[in-house]
């Protein structure tokens, strides 16, 4: 199966069939065409001088030539792709610390994982002999301006933004103490439920 | 009135048909008339009369400020507001109240507009629907008019469609007439999407034109601030107030001299317009596929140079954006870590047990996701593997946009989504990274390459909701690529949603919830 052929099918199934009826010229449409056309007219002078037929839009069966017909994407064959990848026990242990947010479900890395998958899509794309682009601003220079203070004296309202100061710095809990072992995180996040 | 676009309702405000005060207090009305569609987070009541009045006394003294003065806005509720709380409908910034405006909000204040209040949103603008925010999803204003309900024969309160997003409630702020305009934010289409399912305008400005300042940051390198509003022209009075170099966001540019007011009487006569074939995606609607078609013709028929071209690295596109998109997720979601500003956890036994456990507190499963999955592509074993590679395709996907532009194509003409807004019930069918990267497909690759894109609705679909068509221009012809869409929108011919009944207006509230109208300081 490819994966585009999969996003593909979801799409079909979970929103156009269902939306696209493709019945075309019944009298309903012909009903709601003409009164749009109509309401048009009478509320919005301003465009009327160049409005030519709305109805055409339903009932023209020509399509441009120059306009694809059907969907020209390429399915990626799951052979071309790498391996799935594996995460262990232990890499979720790293990325919960390294991330300090939680998978909380299995669920979660489940989404991980199709966040992988869909990625790893990357790699049939022959990247040879290309750099890699950080901005799209990289052929200019931009404005630096000179490294003197402009503006500032505001910590008193900045200060105010935090739950926990004292005097003119923030209070933190004890530090250098690793988050605990994953059982005893678990339980800890399952007690601070906002 | 409160129909009429923004060039109109400023002439009205001049000639003394209203007054500012008077429109805002129709404007309020009209928001809470649609609280259903819960597009605001905040309304600043009081500060809105407020400003209403002081833009009267101005207007009564024959000295306005400007086009906009008194003039109703909305804006999204990731863009930071002196003394106005801002949210990024996340619970981390529930009760964050910024100390600063963001500049393109002082710059629209500056000018004498009136903030009706900030909208609704997918948390930190994560999303495609609008339905993913810690306020509760935002509905279609779409869902309540006589051209979907007749149509379909549906109930609105249980057949409601999304905006799009994920600035779903500016758009639907703008498109309930609420608000003649709003900014949203635009990373990989968040302005353009909900435009395009709301019947909208959208311009998303070519990077570099608009400060980021004050703008909580998604993707530092794709981020831009977007503008909608009713009209094409509308459009481009914002884009001449907001553009120009800021000297607290180091990634502006100083705007092009050329003045951002579009002729009225545009050529279209041998202007080039190419119709990238790889925007045929799997899942166009057929009456997508067909308003593409019609615009076509459209172009051709009135002299236009209409031509197929290839952009052969777009159907990557989406799959580099996710990459890019999670990798500055993690590093900017760094930030909130419950010490200086926003949520901050109980929890005290460490510092790092009280970081995660605010963040495991204060951001939704859709943030966490992220979040993980940015830094799984920035581990080091991984950095180059994904990290440095997407950045490769990045490249690959501007240059496709550089060839067809060098060979002499003045604007590309493509869809802004795949079908009309779906029913939420459908939609909320899949989870928010399948969503994302379906509806996205279109509107994420100008963001990789900064350049300027405008959505346009043309028509309204068979089950009487709108379709939009996107434009796209070279880096910094925005004007040109306004005067092209002004051109379409004149011809177009599409129906303002108050022709269709104010069904939303006289709907008494039936079972949804009810948020507190905070008015602001």
């Amino acid at each position: 199966m490819s994966v585009f052929g999969f996003t593909a099918g979801r799409t079909w199934s979970g929103v156009s069939q269902k939306i696209i009826q493709p019945s075309l010229k019944t009298t309903k449409d012909r009903y709601c065409v003409s009164n749009v056309v109509n309401l048009h007219r009478r509320g919005n002078n301003r465009l009327s001088t160049h409005t030519t037929n709305a109805t055409r839009l339903f009932s023209s069966q020509t399509h441009n030539p120059k306009v694809p017909r059907v969907a020209t994407w390429e399915a990626v064959p799951e052979d071309q792709l790498p391996q799935p990848a594996q995460i262990p026990a232990d890499l979720v242990d790293k990325l919960e610390r390294l991330a300090l947010v939680d998978f909380r479900t299995k669920q979660g890395l489940d989404c991980l994982e199709k966040a992988i998958r869909f990625a790893d899509q990357l790699h049939v794309v022959d990247t040879s002999g290309v750099k890699p682009m950080d901005s799209v601003l990289e052929d200019r220079a931009l404005y630096l301006r000179e490294d003197a203070v402009q503006e500032g004296d505001c910590a008193e309202e900045l200060l105010q933004l935090s739950q926990n100061t004292v005097e003119e710095y923030f209070v933190a809990p004890p530090g250098n103490i690793p988050l605990p072992k994953r059982e005893e995180r678990t339980a800890m996040l399952k007690h601070s439920e906002f | 009135m409160l129909s009429l676009t923004l060039r109109e309702v400023s002439l009205a405000l001049r000639e003394g048909r209203i007054s500012p005060t008077e429109l805002c207090r129709k404007c309020l009305n009209r928001i809470k008339k649609t609280q259903h569609l819960n597009a605001y987070i905040t309304v600043t009541e009081e500060l809105a009369l407020k400003q209403a009045q002081e833009a009267e006394t101005r207007l009564l003294q024959g000295a306005p400020k400007g086009p906009l003065d008194g003039i109703p806005f909305a804006v999204k509720d990731n863009f930071c507001t002196e003394n106005i709380k801002t949210t990024c409908s996340s619970k981390m910034l529930k009760d964050y109240t910024p100390p600063y405006n963001a500049t393109v909000v002082q710059k629209l204040l500056d000018q004498g507009a009136v903030l009706m209040g900030k909208t609704n949103m997918d948390e930190f603008a994560m999303g495609s629907g609008s339905t993913d925010g810690a306020f509760g999803p935002v509905r279609n204003p779409w869902s309540y008019a006589a051209s979907y309900i007749e149509q379909t024969g549906a109930t609105p309160d249980s057949d409601w469609v999304i905006t799009g997003g994920s600035s779903g409630g500016s758009a639907a702020a703008v498109a309930s007439l609420t608000s003649y305009l709003a900014l949203g934010s635009d990373t990989g289409g968040s302005t353009r999407n909900p435009a395009a399912l709301c019947g909208v305008v959208a311009l998303k400005p070519t990077y570099g034109l608009l400060s980021r300042h004050g703008l909580i940051p998604l993707v530092n390198s794709m981020d831009v601030p977007g503008i909608m509003t009713r009209s094409v022209s509308d459009a481009a009075i914002i884009l001449g107030i907001l553009q120009g170099l800021d000297t607290r966001d180091s990634t502006t540019v100083p705007a092009p001299s050329s003045p951002t007011e579009l002729p009225q009487d545009f050529d279209i006569k041998n202007v080039r317009i190419g119709i990238p074939k790889e925007y045929h995606a799997p899942g166009l609607s057929e009456e997508t596929l067909a308003q593409w078609s019609h615009v076509a013709d459209m172009f051709e028929k009135a002299g236009a140079h209409v031509e197929q071209v290839s952009l052969p690295h777009t159907q990557h596109s989406i799959v580099c954006y996710h990459v890019l998109c999670h990798a500055e997720v993690a590093s900017n979601m760094a930030r909130f870590d419950g010490l200086e500003y926003g949520h901050r956890s109980k929890v005290d036994s460490s510092t790092e047990s009280m970081y995660a456990s605010t963040r495991h507190e204060g951001f939704n499963d859709v943030v966490r996701g992220r979040i993980l999955s940015g830094n799984y592509f920035l581990l080091q074993q991984n950095y180059e593997h994904y990290f440095v590679k997407a950045q490769k395709v990045r490249r690959l996907i501007a240059e496709d946009f550089k060839h067809v532009f060098s060979s002499g194509i003045d604007v590309l003409l493509t869809p802004s989504t795949l079908t009309d807004a779906a029913r939420y019930t459908d939609f909320s069918q899949e989870d928010n990274r399948t969503r994302s990267a379906q509806e996205d497909v279109f509107t994420q690759p100008v963001n990789m390459a900064g350049l300027p894109a405008v959505s346009v609705p043309t028509a309204l679909s068979r089950r009487g909701l709108p379709i939009g068509l996107q434009l796209i221009g070279p880096a910094f012809q925005d004007r040109k690529l306004l005067s092209v869409a002004q051109w379409i929108e004149q011809r177009v011919g599409f129906p303002s949603i108050a022709d269709f009944g104010d069904s939303s207006e006289s709907r008494i509230e039936a079972g949804v919830t009810q948020r507190e109208q905070t008015s602001a300081v």
